[in-house]
């Protein structure tokens, strides 16, 4: 068709007019670190896991997951969850069930049989891991993705450390302890049990081993001088615990106290109204905002009818009888004896007040530093002998299974790294994703599930799982609550709000580009990406 | 595992979209589900190159209603288009960032032209090819007006959008009878004891179009792309006159950042100043509730045009009455009411 | 006129109602009814604005498209008659020629075609009936093939009112004439285009010398058109202009519309008394015939234009393009002046026997305005000359007519 002379003007022809010229700014796509992973002491990147899960992805989400932790049904249990604590949707409403929805990959993979994919590689290095709880684990599967042969020496009879022998079952089911235990040995990696190392550098080169991972963990209880009489049964947490996975349960009698302020101290008397006991009384020398275990295991405590008693300390023992003195926090917080005394009626005292580290298998090492009672390490988790790297309770750090997984993991790779002659350094890392670079309104209201809890008169009574997991329904929800703080999830926001029609869609999966040639540089964008993906950076002019 | 019926679970209304509910697009549900922005096949009938200032509503609006409106044709739409910013920034010979069938004709014959494209589709056996008319609030309520008048009360087959940018703003930021009261105009300054435009002026041309009993009259907002669409599409399902007037934020007019464009045009809706309903027949079936309410302050400080609000002693009065319009029509649309209420 | 305008398939017509055209548009409106007139929409529209408004519309969507209007109504729509040729659509709008006001008046004469002779349209002027539908029939076709509006002038009362014999065309004459409209650009969705873009400084002068272009082919067109719908009808009607007994005239008149037919009489009566008189007819105004024009006119010694129009502060606009026509000839005529027929007067033919022989007697500088009431000026001038707040003319002279009147009655 003949168009009349600039009158009238065929499609396409804007076209020539490159826009993207009158930008004082422009529009890049960021990634920034979601809070939760940060927060992960595992470094699970939880945002790309979750991000799985919400589109009912769950073997993918598992396999994310697994790259970094290989034990999701435990963590989906015993984990404190900081990621949760950190979650910017909690500035919403509630924090994402992050834990609740990692349980649900755990136990899915176990109901579904799933198995880590096989090797690609061998190196042909031999790694020797001294324990066999969450750290030692950990660092077993990592290294032996890596394609090096490793070996376990676990001096007790079975694998788990702390999970089987200090967390009750009533928080970690031991069928779920054991499925994800065999799927890491299904990678092909050695255990040995009641196998105790006295001398690591003779079992090395004994052994062959090019590095050693030690996690043997803090096993040993701390004491407290208390006067006792003959027949006071007084007992330690940890033997408490431990004889728990045995035959034969403790007796630990009808009136149970417990000394100690931990997460070790509830357990126990948790454990010991599963017992039967009727009363449980936790004897704590502060108040509760002091006590170091977490909230939410007191309240379970309490619940089930635990009792406190704060501000005392036990003073001695008798045959029945325990004696305890009330105590005052001073100024800088710090209790202090008030000099009155009270009788508690007690079958049994149960001592939590903390566990030190056997470090017996350094004897001999050369350039360690120990102090504390724990081995100090470096940045790469090697202790001052080259190639002896530990990692978990025996070193300086938090005391939880996750942080002993993360551990784990970044030992394997700093011992890696170490085998080929060389160090390994993390990328660095982008800047955290905070809630004001979101733009919260693209979220819809949607309060957290809460996980069904088991009925109060079975908690008491068994040693049931108390938390009860989300069912699918439940975690898809929890999934897809997540804000995607800081990583790009394809919502077509920038696609649909450019005035100019400047942002390329590149397909699923693939994100985004922007058309710098047409970009005005409005900022649009920017501010309604809903999270925060989307950084407007000053144009070189 | 114990089963159910003996834990306490906590039941939940399952809503699986809430990430993304409100956003353009989600990866999590089928396409026919997502809006026509977030296809990679929508038709872009306004594409890039053109001229329009950074973060200009208008032509963010323009894209969505055609675009959505093509797809609900299959295409076969004719755009006629008054003088005007969108007119003009989108024609300047040699360049047309139009991918659709358009005309601009004059200022205020938008809806006149319009019926006559109709009419010739008629005449041809063309009744498929749907009409479009177009313009700014100042094409549309002022100049515009005995054209779109005559087209309601003819009921012909036309559905007119206006873009409200509250102001001639292409020739320079003047009044128009769309100007909210107390907005700072180049005819309308701020100063006196009344300063910017006059309260008990203006026009509601979404309630007149009402009187008109014409088929179908919808207000929207470029804040809600899903509920525009929706409008537009709707519209396009139905023979006879329709109007749908969508709210769009103007940058350089109303002094505001370029990237607050969405957010302003939300905080205009979320205040109750801009009540997005839907009327059939003259008899309004439905409106768009507010979801987190605002007041007013909160959309008029980020505006230059309202600035002298928040520094002269006449200020308070005054946003004190912008409240009390914005109060009036939540009483009057029932913007705060359950869903399920018109 | 409405049945030729039916012949033509008009596939949309739209009309506001005006003196005097109105009946046209509503004979139309009961033709498509009735079902006599198909294919074609009808619409009823709330202003001239808009009736031309959406005769762009659906001119660009290919439709035939006519409207008609007059005076007010013409400049109700001005922007839009500008608009309708820049864009360049074939539209055809009747004018029924009448006054513009203030004062308002619904009587016949050309000021209103001469208000938009610069925007663009042909302008055609019927002289009689017959020719007014057959000019209706030759403006579609020159519309569309040049892709440019035309306005077919039809003295209102004198043409729109009156009942003459005229011979209705044959449908199938029509359409062998008429072909189906077939539009250089067109709004169509399947091949999209943008039509009424914003042209700057670097090209605007270049869109208008087109239309001029474009405008002056016509002047080669019409004449071939009137030659093909003689053949094909029968009759002589439009071309660019007729001469009536002009071969030896010292004395030449030049006229636009129904005048013709009454100044044909006065010719006749004045050759019979041995007046070397004769006529040019001018059918086409716009495009303005210079050269044929010219040519006409050229051998005489004497040239009037009559017209029913004038510039104020100015001059009669026809005796202006006339002169322009002569300009720099060899030899060339004097041109006279006259202005007649404002507002609807009658033009009687012993007023025209007189001005054309004063005219050669005892010519006039600038314009002479046939049958002026010099009583009346004389007072008005007089009165606004003693009191300043003198009120409003036109009130002022029907009181000294009513006056005037009531003593020419006592008498």
């Amino acid at each position: 068709m003949d168009h009349p002379f600039a009158i009238t003007l065929d499609t396409g022809t804007s076209l020539a007019n490159h826009t993207g010229s009158w930008r004082t700014s422009r529009p890049v796509y960021v990634d920034r670190l979601p809070p939760c992973n940060h927060a992960c002491p595992a470094g699970e990147n939880i945002q790309a896991w979750l991000s799985h899960a919400e589109a009912g992805e769950y073997e993918a989400a598992w396999r994310v997951l697994t790259q970094d932790n290989p034990m999701p049904a435990v963590m989906g249990r015993v984990c404190y969850h900081p990621c949760e604590t950190a979650c910017n949707r909690a500035q919403i409403d509630e924090a994402v069930g992050i834990n609740s929805v990692e349980r649900f990959l755990g136990d899915e993979a176990i109901k579904q049989g799933w198995k880590f994919s096989p090797l690609e590689t061998e190196s042909g290095k031999r790694v020797l891991v001294v324990g066999a709880g969450p750290s030692g684990l950990s660092a077993a599967y990592h290294l032996r993705r890596l394609g090096h042969e490793v070996e376990i020496f676990e001096a007790g009879p079975l694998a788990g450390g702390m999970m089987r022998f200090g967390i009750p079952k009533y928080r970690l089911p031991r069928d779920v302890l054991d499925a994800e235990i065999a799927r890491i040995l299904d990678l092909g990696v050695t255990l040995n049990l009641n196998v105790k190392v006295v001398n690591i550098l003779e079992t090395m080169i004994m052994r062959g081993f090019h590095a050693a991972f030690l996690a043997v963990g803090a096993h040993i209880a701390k004491r407290a001088y208390i006067p006792a009489g003959e027949a006071a049964k007084i007992l330690d947490a940890i033997a408490v615990l431990r004889s728990m996975e045995g035959e034969a349960k403790p007796l630990l009698g009808r009136r149970v106290v417990v000394y100690g302020g931990g997460n070790t101290a509830l357990d126990v008397a948790r454990t010991a109204k599963r017992l039967g006991a009727t009363d449980a009384i936790i004897v704590y020398r502060r108040t509760r905002d002091r006590m170091p275990a977490h909230d939410f295991e007191l309240e379970e405590a309490l619940e089930e009818g635990v009792m406190m008693k704060w501000l005392s300390t036990i003073k001695r023992m008798d045959d029945g009888v325990i004696t305890v003195e009330k105590m005052v926090l001073d100024a800088t917080g710090f209790p202090q004896p008030t000099g009155e005394f009270e009788t508690l009626e007690a079958d049994s005292l149960v001592l939590a007040l903390g566990q030190d580290v056997d470090l017996s298998l350094l004897n001999g090492v050369p350039e360690l530093n120990i102090k504390d009672g724990v081995v100090q390490v470096g940045a790469n988790l090697m202790t001052g002998y080259p190639g002896i790297f530990a990692g978990g309770d025996m070193v300086p750090a938090e005391r939880t299974v996750t942080v002993a997984v993360g551990h784990g993991k970044k030992a394997a790779r700093h011992i890696d790294a170490w085998l080929r002659g060389g160090a390994y350094e993390p990328a660095p890392r982008h800047e955290i994703a905070a809630f004001d670079q979101l733009n919260a309104w693209y979220y819809a209201d949607a309060p957290k599930t809460v996980r069904p809890m088991l009925e109060m008169a079975r908690r008491r009574a068994t040693f049931e799982e108390v938390t009860q997991g989300l069912d699918e329904t439940n975690a898809l929800y929890e999934a897809r609550r997540c804000l995607s703080c800081g990583n790009c999830f394809e919502c077509d926001n920038c696609y649909g709000v450019c005035p100019d029609n400047a942002v390329i869609k590149l397909g699923p999966g693939n994100r985004f580009k922007f058309d710098y040639d047409f970009c005005k540089g409005c900022g649009v964008c920017a501010q309604e990406c809903p999270c925060g993906a989307i950084m407007m950076v000053p144009e070189a002019i | 595992m114990t089963d159910v019926s003996t834990t306490s679970a906590v039941t939940q209304k399952l809503r699986f979209y809430q990430k993304g509910t409100f956003t353009v697009g989600n990866r999590l549900v089928s396409e026919r589900e997502r809006s026509v922005q977030a296809s990679i096949d929508r038709s872009n009938a306004l594409t890039c190159g053109h001229r329009a200032c950074q973060g200009c509503g208008e032509a963010l609006g323009a894209r969505y209603a055609i675009d959505a409106a093509m797809r609900a044709t299959g295409g076969k739409l004719i755009a006629v288009n008054a003088t005007g910013c969108l007119e003009v920034f989108t024609t300047p010979y040699p360049e047309t960032s139009w991918q659709v069938a358009w005309v601009h004709s004059l200022f205020g014959n938008a809806a006149a032209v319009a019926t006559g494209v109709a009419a010739a589709m008629r005449v041809k056996g063309r009744g498929d090819v749907r009409a479009i008319a177009q313009g700014g609030d100042g094409g549309t309520t002022d100049i515009g007006f005995g054209c779109l008048s005559g087209m309601f009360e003819r009921n012909d087959d036309v559905l007119y959008i206006c873009y409200d940018n509250e102001a001639y703003m292409n020739t320079g930021v003047q009044r128009s009878s769309a100007t909210p009261p107390a907005a700072r105009t180049a005819t309308t300054p701020a100063i006196g004891s009344e300063p910017g435009n006059v309260f008990g002026t203006g026009k509601s041309v979404p309630k007149i179009a009402m009187a008109h009993g014409i088929p179908y009259v919808a207000t929207a907002s470029v804040a809600d792309l899903h509920d525009l669409e929706r409008k537009v599409t709707k519209a396009m399902g139905i023979r006879g006159a329709r109007y749908i007037h969508v709210h769009v934020p103007c940058p350089l007019g109303w002094g505001s950042a370029a990237h607050d464009t969405i957010r302003l045009a939300r905080l205009a809706v979320e205040s109750g100043l801009f009540p997005v309903f839907e009327a059939e027949h003259g008899h309004l079936t439905a409106s768009r509730k507010i979801r987190r309410k605002v007041p007013v302050t909160e959309y008029l400080q980020p505006q230059k045009r309202f600035a002298h609000l928040f520094s002269s002693e006449h200020g308070p009065q005054q946003v004190a009455k912008l409240q009390a319009v914005a109060d009036r029509n939540i009483v009057e649309f029932h913007l705060l009411d359950q869903e399920g209420d018109v | 006129m409405a049945e030729g305008i039916a012949f033509c398939r008009p596939e949309v017509v739209c009309a506001y109602p005006i003196t005097p055209q109105t009946h046209i548009v509503e004979a139309l409106g009961e033709m498509v009814r009735t079902g006599e007139l198909k294919h074609c929409e009808f619409i009823n529209v709330e202003s001239e604005f808009a009736a031309l408004s959406v005769a762009i519309g659906a001119s660009a969507a290919g439709a035939r498209a006519y409207t008609a209007t007059a005076s007010q109504g013409l400049l109700f729509m001005a922007e839009a008659v500008y608009n309708a040729s820049g864009l360049g659509l074939p539209i055809v709008m009747t004018l029924g020629n009448r006054a513009i006001g203030a004062p308002i008046n619904i009587w016949n004469d050309h000021s209103d075609a001469m208000s938009m002779r610069d925007a663009g349209w042909m302008q055609l002027f019927a002289e009689t009936n017959q020719e007014a539908v057959d000019l209706h029939i030759q403006a579609f076709r020159l519309a569309e093939e040049l892709s440019m509006p035309v306005m077919v002038c039809v003295d209102g009362f004198i043409l729109t009112h009156a009942v003459e014999r005229i011979d209705i065309p044959d449908q199938a004459d029509v359409d062998a004439f008429l072909p189906p409209y077939e539009p250089v650009q067109v709004l169509d969705p399947e091949q999209p285009i943008s039509i009424g873009a914003m042209v700057g400084p670097e090209a605007f002068t270049e869109v208008r010398y087109l239309q001029n272009y474009k405008q002056n082919l016509a002047l080669r067109l019409l004449p071939e058109f009137a030659a093909e719908f003689e053949a094909r009808f029968g009759r002589d009607s439009g071309g660019l202009l007729r001469t009536y007994r002009a071969d030896d005239a010292d004395l030449l008149v030049v006229a636009m519309g129904s005048v013709n037919g009454t100044i044909k009489d006065t010719i006749d009566e004045m050759r019979a008394d041995g007046v070397r008189v004769g006529l040019v007819t001018l059918v086409s105004f716009r495009p303005f015939p210079t050269q044929a024009l010219r040519e006409a006119l050229v051998a005489a010694k004497h040239v009037v234009v009559i017209e029913k129009s004038f510039a104020i502060g100015m001059g009669g606009q026809l005796a202006n393009n006339v002169d322009l026509a002569l300009r720099n000839a060899a030899g060339a005529p004097q041109v006279h002046s006259v202005i007649a027929g404002l507002g609807g007067r009658p033009i009687i033919r012993p007023s025209l026997h007189k001005v054309l022989r004063r005219a050669v007697a005892d010519p006039w500088e600038g314009m002479h305005f046939l049958d002026l009431n010099e009583t009346i000026i004389a007072k008005e001038l007089h009165h606004v000359r003693k009191v300043r707040r003198s009120g409003p003319t036109a009130e002022n002279i029907l009181r000294h007519l009513s006056v005037g009147m009531q003593q020419e009655a006592a008498k």
